[in-house]
């Protein structure tokens, strides 16, 4: 369960975030949507440690714990993932490599033996054949030359490795094809259960017709203005931000 | 915290701890009187017991040195050295000439176990870290000469490499049980008045690996030199011989470490290859001297003169270093390519922490017909290190359809630490064909935040991303040496984050 109270965030002296309370109780897939500039990304950094973003005010605790105290990798290793908006490119650094260090990172955080290479590659070739993955995408190097689906493709097949208790995605849906748009919904759909919460970040309706939303919220200039179920997405998606920016 | 500050301060919480090698052997020593002079030439010749012509050879280099003044062209500072305030020889107390291991001190064997360098048979090179070899089954044995100060403590594995031809034992026993070869090789590929740091090695070289491969002969294992400085204010001058003979194939590892000191001390040393005919030399190098502490004191000026010649048509010369260590490191690994279609390659990762400075690149003479060099380095700066690549390629007259590519990236980590790169290109040839690339960029955040946030600490990931840039040449090393650099590079890169 993840509990957001009265967060507030600033980067550069600049308030992003003005109180947002928000509860994704276990097993639950929430979505967040809102216009450019809301402060939906902030969110995502601020819950996941990234520098620059001082949290000013609030709280913020997954599974009760509290998750603004730790180090990125501390969060990463208490199950939070974020499926980044823009994936980044590590030149040089195998993904096969990277995946499997960042498995065993959080294996050996819980306590866990660690994979060798070959138990690695069994794991990961299954994961990639349930989201149709070319099985090259493991000798390339993290994300450099991919295509934007094979990046966001890549983001979901960490998520399936690392199994997290808590995943943030942050606009995955973004320059995704529908095709590529299916494989990533059919892969957090498949994460879906009761050790399993998300928070979708997105702008459009779309993703949610595949990921379908226990609850939706809308941000607004920081502050969370409207939640709903999932036909909340569907009024936006018809009536504009405009309104619900209006009504608050 | 600023990220930077914060670096700053980890990197010096760390720096000390993390030279795991930085310990000394208490052995009793015997050392030539601090100083320099014809007199400690002649002490060391008499001390090897060497013939007239190489105490000539010697005193003709020292005359030459004397009359040399260090080179200031190099991007590094350091005060000025007193070369009469230092012992030319150190050596363990025990038998000279060479020996079995069971006549060596156990306190050597000992530094060579905690080093983890083998020096018994069928025990496999645990490299340049980690305690205690555990021998694995199917993996090549490594064949081992041990240089502890001034002299060549044990070799392995010489009377299996005997049945194939190839000699491999200290240079000062190749003096004396190979001379002919000595006295046709030595010099001629640095000559003694080549340079300042080649001149003073060439008058006081006290010992260094000698390798012959004769015609035809594949060397069925790696050969590798391990240089340790153990003695106070001394100075390592050794100087190292490998001939491939028509036909041959060698692979030739070399390791190094210091204890730490507050002293700095000099590194001197001299390596010739010589390639004949269709011969392929690959000399690696994991340079892991002490590279002084968090402030810069003490460290290793590594002075090093090493140069290759393709004289054979066909032959080929590929250096691989990994510079890690040392104060000071200045260091230009040359390929003369002589025959035709020869081959030099350069390939080089090094690292430049806390105060460290780095000047080192390469020189390729391109001579005859169609020869290729290609050289690839990789510099990484951290804390207030400065790494200059400095390069050479100069194709002759006669080198038509000669070739050069070269590729050097830097890379910078906080903003304390410099990078350089200083390519030199002479071209009098029509038909040659030199490309350069290259780059300078910095370990970003979001690739640091990326990596974190899939749970790898700010280390692994500062690991993970230098080992990734440095792969192009961590590949050419050979297998075992590649995976201790990686581990090296990480040391030496602990807590660096920018």
């Amino acid at each position: 369960m993840l509990r957001i109270e009265g967060l507030t965030a600033e980067i550069d002296g600049k308030e992003i975030l003005k109180g947002i309370d928000l509860e994704v109780p276990t097993g639950e897939v929430h979505a967040i949507m809102g216009p450019n500039g809301s402060g939906k990304s902030t969110l995502s950094y601020v819950l996941s440690g990234r520098e620059g973003y001082e949290v000013t005010g609030g709280s913020a605790t997954l599974n009760g714990v509290d998750v603004l105290a730790m180090e990125p990798e501390e969060r990463a290793a208490a199950g939070l993932f974020l499926a980044f908006q823009y994936p980044v490119e590590l030149p040089g650094v195998g993904n096969a490599t990277f995946l499997r260090t960042a498995l065993n990172a959080l294996r050996r955080a819980k306590g866990e033996s660690e994979l060798d290479a070959m138990q690695f590659l069994k794991l990961a070739r299954e994961r990639m054949k349930a989201l149709s993955m070319p099985e090259d995408m493991l000798k390339r190097g993290v994300n450099v030359g991919f295509s934007g689906g094979e990046k966001k493709r890549n983001e979901i097949l960490q998520m399936a490795l690392l199994q997290p208790s808590m995943a943030i995605l942050d606009e995955t849906d973004s320059g995704l094809d529908i095709d590529a748009l299916k494989i990533v919904a059919d892969g957090v759909n498949a994460m879906r259960g009761p050790g399993f919460s998300a928070l979708v970040i997105t702008h459009y309706q779309r993703l949610l017709d595949y990921i379908v939303p226990d609850r939706v919220h809308v941000l607004i200039h920081g502050r969370i203005v409207k939640s709903g179920g999932p036909e909340l997405a569907r009024e936006l998606e018809a009536q504009g931000y405009a309104s619900v920016q209006a009504a608050a | 915290m600023p990220a930077v500050t914060e670096t700053i301060e980890t990197v010096q919480s760390v720096t000390e701890s993390t030279y795991k090698w930085g310990f000394e052997t208490d052995i009793e020593m015997e050392f030539a009187p601090k100083g320099l002079n014809e007199e400690i030439v002649r002490f060391i010749s008499a001390k090897k017991n060497e013939p007239d012509w190489l105490l000539e050879w010697r005193l003709r280099a020292f005359a030459a040195w004397k009359t040399m003044e260090e080179p200031r062209w190099a991007a590094v500072k350091y005060p000025p050295i007193d070369y009469q305030d230092a012992h030319y020889y150190a050596a363990p107390k025990t038998k000279a000439g060479p020996k079995s291991l069971d006549e060596v001190d156990p306190e050597l064997l000992k530094t060579y176990a905690k080093l983890g360098i083998p020096l018994r048979e069928q025990e496999i090179l645990a490299g340049v870290e980690g305690a205690g070899s555990v021998p694995a089954e199917g993996r090549m044995p490594v064949a081992v000469d041990a240089v502890f100060d001034s002299v060549s403590v044990a070799t392995s594995y010489k009377e299996r490499l005997g049945k194939e031809g190839i000699i491999f034992c200290s240079i000062s026993e190749a003096v004396q049980e190979h001379p002919e070869l000595v006295k046709k090789y030595l010099g001629t590929v640095v000559p003694q008045g080549d340079n300042f740091f080649a001149a003073l090695n060439s008058a006081v070289f006290t010992d260094g690996s000698f390798v012959y491969i004769p015609k035809g002969v594949r060397c069925p294992m790696e050969l590798s030199t391990y240089f340790r400085i153990n003695a106070k204010s001394t100075g390592q001058f050794e100087r190292t011989l490998i001939i491939a003979d028509e036909g041959s194939y060698v692979s030739y590892l070399e390791g190094c470490t210091a204890p730490m000191r507050d002293e700095n001390q000099l590194h001197a040393a001299v390596v010739e290859l010589v390639a004949l005919d269709d011969a392929t030399i690959k000399y690696s190098t994991v340079q892991n001297w002490y590279p002084g502490d968090a402030e810069g004191k003490g460290g290793i000026y590594n002075f090093v003169t090493k140069r290759g010649a393709c004289r054979g048509a066909r032959s080929k010369i590929s250096w691989t270093q990994v510079e890690t260590g040392s104060a000071i490191t200045w260091k230009y690994p040359s390929c003369i390519l002589q025959g035709e279609d020869s081959v030099g390659e350069f390939y080089s990762v090094a690292i430049t922490n806390n105060y460290q400075q780095a000047d080192t690149g390469t020189k390729m003479f391109h001579i005859g017909p169609r020869t290729k060099s290609t050289i690839v380095s990789k510099g990484i700066s951290a804390g207030h290190g400065q790494n200059t690549y400095r390069g050479l390629v100069r194709i002759g007259a006669k080198a038509k359809g000669a070739r050069n590519f070269t590729q050097c990236d830097s890379l910078l980590i906080g903003d304390l630490c410099g990078a350089h790169t200083v390519p030199y290109i002479e071209n009098r040839c029509v038909s040659a064909k030199v490309e350069h690339e290259a780059t300078t960029s910095r370990i970003a955040e979001d690739q640091l935040f990326y990596c974190r946030q899939r749970g790898l600490t700010q280390e692994e990931a500062v690991g993970l991303i230098v080992n990734g840039f440095c792969r192009e040449v961590l590949k050419e090393l050979p297998m075992e040496f590649a995976v201790e650099a990686q581990k090296l590079l990480q040391i030496s890169l602990e807590g660096s984050v920018g």
